[in-house]
């Protein structure tokens, strides 16, 4: 791909979803954009690129975005974090939040729902502590579409077989031919909602948990630290942050500090958790 | 090194089995059906056990059920990996005790996931 339509692509991504992609990557552009070339009649996805110099059709910018900022999930991806929530956070919350017995819970990239499911399946087995609380979990995605199919709590075999345990799969889907039907039970305990990370989140109010993980890691450095300021707005003074392995706020903010000996767990700088530590 | 018994009637699926599992530094012996995992289990017993569910002369299940029962038999991890892939299959392997269930077709994340899950691995 030549270089000046890469930069048309870039730029419009950059602008509409912060994602960061350098020309090394000019590959993954060709393979996730070739079937929207072939949808809307272009010769090739250097000849879409050409023509979104001179015009701006937005649902054909939507799809770009759209195609290259869906990252593939699955259930209990990297498997510490959800421990770390279960073992660390569930405690704090279940004490601290008692007064109130309201517990606010944000899945920023939530993607095809694995993450937010993997987390409501924890906290529906947890059971009796949470009897009698609003739950209340947003999940949100830059894609409407990913979100569409989230919704649905509908998965492959192949899907549910990566990082779902097979007590969960009984306890929790039904089967229907080869897919697999998620309980509605669980499906009813979130409310998907599409947001851009570039925007501002507070609508949304103040969360008890965020989980932000492995999206943070497509945005330049800028961004990453515009991100980090509207969470930090976001999470409640005791509230746990979640990011990815392969994510730190070291040199990016203030805002938040790592958690000790939690791997991917931030708390904010004035947190109770670093006074008590 | 963690040891492994692979029990499948097909050759080609426990060759690419064994691949993954060496790969993840499984010690890995073999078997073609029921029989041949009993004896190899009489004779060592792995800490892990791969297993089909249909299988001429002894199937995965009448197995399990064998294993369950032998000495030393609780131990193994045993997780199914057939093409059986009906509710009714896994409930009755999981009441059996086997650990975790694959439905075929597999891969190498899918085995690495369900090791993860039963503490064999640390991924």
């Amino acid at each position: 791909m030549r270089l000046p339509v890469f930069d048309i692509y870039a730029e419009i991504l950059k602008n509409k979803s912060g994602l960061s992609i350098t020309s090394d990557k000019s590959y993954l552009l060709e393979s996730r954009l070739a079937p929207i070339a072939k949808a809307w009649d272009f010769a090739s996805v250097e000849a879409m690129g050409t023509d979104l110099q001179f015009s701006s059709n937005h649902k054909l910018i939507e799809e770009i975005v759209d195609a290259m900022t869906t990252n593939e999930t699955f259930f209990f991806r990297d498997t510490k974090p959800f421990d770390i929530f279960k073992n660390v956070v569930m405690p704090y919350m279940a004490q601290a939040r008692e007064a109130q017995r309201q517990l606010k819970i944000w899945s920023a990239a939530a993607s095809s729902g694995q993450e937010p499911y993997s987390l409501a399946m924890i906290l529906k087995d947890a059971g009796t502590p949470w009897s009698g609380w609003n739950l209340d979990f947003l999940a949100t995605d830059i894609s409407a579409s990913i979100l569409e199919q989230a919704k649905l709590g509908r998965y492959s075999q192949f899907e549910v077989q990566r990082g779902l345990p097979i007590q969960m799969l009984m306890n929790h889907f039904k089967q229907d031919g080869d897919r697999w039907n998620l309980n509605d039970d669980i499906k009813n305990m979130i409310r998907f909602d599409a947001f851009n990370l570039l925007d501002n989140p507070s609508k949304f109010g103040v969360f008890d948990v965020i989980f932000c993980r492995n999206v943070l890691i497509y945005f330049d450095a800028e961004t990453k630290t515009q991100v980090f300021k509207k969470l930090a707005n976001q999470l409640a003074p005791d509230g746990f942050l979640f990011l990815g392995g392969a994510e730190t706020v070291l040199g990016l903010t203030d805002e938040f500090k790592p958690y000790p000996n939690q791997r991917g767990l931030y708390v904010r700088a004035d947190s109770v958790h670093l006074k008590n530590a | 090194m963690t040891t492994c018994l692979i029990v499948d009637d097909s050759r080609v699926v426990r060759k690419v089995a064994r691949r993954i599992l060496e790969d993840l530094n499984f010690a890995c012996r073999e078997a073609e059906d029921g029989v041949f995992a009993c004896k190899a289990c009489e004779e060592e017993m792995p800490d892990m056990i791969l297993l089909d569910w249909n299988m001429p002369n002894m199937s995965g299940i009448e197995f399990l059920e064998a294993l369950r029962k032998m000495p030393g038999g609780d131990t193994p991890k045993v997780v199914f990996c057939t093409t059986e892939n009906d509710m009714n299959y896994i409930q009755r392997a999981i009441q059996a005790g086997a650990n975790e269930y694959i439905m075929k077709p597999f891969d190498n994340e899918i085995i690495v996931s369900k090791l993860t899950q039963i503490g064999l691995i640390d991924y």
